[in-house]
């Protein structure tokens, strides 16, 4: 057998929580194959636009201060949508560098560099098609034209993760657990960029912005629609892109394009891409079933990471760092297991109390009914909300000879008559139950 | 908001835009006898790309498979789970650069 196909461990997928585990097993002195099904890493992947820099610098220390990232993301907005305008609300802190925008293509080409130095074998350009089974163990891979064994295998194969699936380690998602997301690369000069979004001109500031809300232009009458627009601003790129529950696409039958297409002509929106011109266009799911729906973790000779594991807070766009710390404890369990020369199911089990230790598990555990809650009041959220902050912003800005008083009187009174009361009660509760969530999580 | 030609067109000048490597043979294989039997069809609306349409003269599903994003949503949302549904080959299918 060439040398090159037995190794200590293999990483499937060149994605942040494939490098971080391959990186972390090189580290430690043992034989690492990382392999990835594209050409160039990165190639397939898409985000929203920012990674998280404490992540980044617990994976790859020092090496950090390289990475080629093209803004520092330090000014975020939440905002609803109506059908005239927005209400925003912004924080702003000139000197924060918690995330960078940086394209995919490039943060993944910067962490394989990082990965081969660090000894990490990379094999591109080869999708793995199977796992190799030995009485129920995990003992490699198999590749269009090869295999390759290993005594850990780490699946870090991305939200699809069809490999975890060929050993019943997960169940298919439903549509209600998936978001859909296509997003727009708009191409516009770096100074107008920073005219528009009132940046200073040395990348050392970006915006992001969230947006709530479906009320407007040819959406106007679509009901039980949960959806989020985001967009990042890149050195000379606006990313904008939409994400959408996929059990809602399905019923209202829309196709997310057209949504987003919808999404630029907003008034709101329009004027922050105007001359812009789109250079790429692309689509990706989120998982969103988090700590419900996480599949088993190891089983014997393999473990799971990243996306592939679910492990996401979508609330916050985090999903890179979850990747890359998820990795790196995939990384230290399977050094753990070949130090102790057991690669059982027991033995792997020392990845989930890593997991309970770190952020990931006490993170997902916090959110687990969160993402359900505000689901089930989307209609709130997308369509009545946005319209009432609409109506109380109408009522303090113009001067219309009716006392203000009184209009805020019947503004007020309007919560209770609106709707079936119960509305108002369920959307408090949800609110206040996911705050409590987070709050009191582990 | 139904459906309808301005999206298709839409979507066409988008992939336009888009980069892909090789493709030799269809990585998205369908169950023409189950999907005669589907009512929705979610997969000729929901896929991003426009990859499904039915033909309007046999009524099978066609699959332009070359036009692929590799998101995966088809896969979820077909109410039969009968697509066959895998990554292009090696090295092939689509190319970003600027995600
Ligand atoms: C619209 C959107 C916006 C987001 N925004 C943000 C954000 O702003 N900030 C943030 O931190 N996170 C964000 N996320 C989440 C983040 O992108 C993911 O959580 C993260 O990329 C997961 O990393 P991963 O390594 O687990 O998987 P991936 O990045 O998906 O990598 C998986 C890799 O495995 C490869 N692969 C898959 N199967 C095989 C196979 N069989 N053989 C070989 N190779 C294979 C793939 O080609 C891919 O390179 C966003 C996600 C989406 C969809
Ligand atoms: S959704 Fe599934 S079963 Fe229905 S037509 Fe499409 S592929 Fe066939
Ligand atoms: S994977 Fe995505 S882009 Fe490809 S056919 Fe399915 S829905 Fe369309």
């Amino acid at each position: 057998m060439d040398t090159i196909n037995k190794a200590d461990v293999i990483v499937v997928g060149a994605g942040p929580a494939g490098i971080s585990a391959a990186i972390e097993v090189a580290r430690g002195g043992k034989k690492v194959v990382l392999i990835e099904r594209a050409q160039y890493a990165g190639s397939k992947n898409m985000y929203g636009g920012a990674v998280y820099t404490s992540a980044l610098k617990e994976v790859f220390r020092d090496d950090f201060e390289t990475i080629p990232y093209e803004r520092v993301i330090n000014s975020h907005t939440w905002a609803f949508l109506t059908d005239t305008g927005s209400f925003e609300m912004t924080y702003k802190n000139d000197d924060s560098t918690a995330s960078y925008a940086i394209k995919r293509f490039n943060l993944e080409k910067w962490m394989i560099e990082r990965a081969k130095e660090a000894g990490v074998y990379y094999i591109p350009n080869t999708l793995v098609t199977n796992l190799l089974l030995k009485d129920g163990v995990v003992i490699g891979v198999k590749t269009e034209l090869e295999e390759y064994f290993a005594s850990v295998t780490i699946l870090a194969d991305g939200v699809n993760s069809l490999l975890s699936r060929q050993i019943n380690l997960r169940n298919n998602y439903e549509p209600k657990d998936i978001i859909l997301s296509v997003k727009e690369a708009i191409k516009l000069d770096k100074k107008i960029i920073e005219e528009r979004f009132n940046l200073k001109d040395d990348c050392k500031n970006g915006v992001n912005k969230q947006y709530f809300g479906t009320a407007f232009g040819n959406l106007k009458d679509v009901k039980n629609l949960f959806m989020m627009t985001f967009l990042y601003t890149f050195k000379d790129t606006v990313m904008l892109g939409v994400g959408a529950n996929l059990a809602d696409l399905t019923k209202n039958k829309l196709n997310l394009n057209q949504i987003l297409d919808e999404v630029k002509k907003h008034p709101d929106i329009s004027p922050l891409i105007k001359d812009g011109e789109t250079i790429e266009y692309s689509a990706h799911l989120i998982p969103e079933g988090g700590y419900k729906k996480m599949p088993k973790l190891y089983s014997s000779g393999v473990i799971i990471a990243g996306d592939a594991a679910g492990f996401i807070n979508s609330v916050h766009f985090e999903g890179t760092n979850f990747a890359l710390i998820s990795g790196k404890l995939a990384g230290e369990s399977a050094l753990v297991a070949l130090e102790n020369n057991d690669f059982s199911e027991r033995s792997l089990s020392v990845y989930r109390k890593k997991l309970e230790k770190s952020f990931i598990m006490k993170d997902l555990y916090a959110y687990r009914n969160v993402i359900e809650r505000l689901y089930s009041r989307s209609n709130s959220l997308s369509v009545y909300y946005p319209k009432k902050i609409r109506e109380l912003f109408e009522i303090v800005t113009s001067a219309n000879c009716i006392s203000k008083g009184s209009q805020i009187r019947s503004y007020v009174s309007s919560f209770f008559k609106d709707r079936n009361i119960s509305e108002l009660f369920k959307d408090i509760f949800a609110f206040l139950k996911c705050g409590l969530d987070v709050f009191f999580g582990k | 908001m139904q459906e309808n030609k301005d999206n298709k067109k839409s979507i066409q000048e988008k992939l336009e835009l888009l980069k892909y490597n090789c493709a030799n043979s269809s990585h998205l294989i369908v169950d023409q006898k189950v999907c005669a039997k589907c009512k929705d069809k979610p997969c000729t609306f929901i896929c991003p790309a426009g990859v499904y349409s039915k033909d309007e003269i046999t009524g099978e599903i066609i699959v332009q498979y070359e036009n692929c994003l590799e998101c995966g949503a088809c896969r979820i949302a077909c109410p039969k789970n009968t697509i066959d549904w895998s990554y292009p080959e090696s090295g092939c299918g689509v190319v970003f650069k600027h995600n």
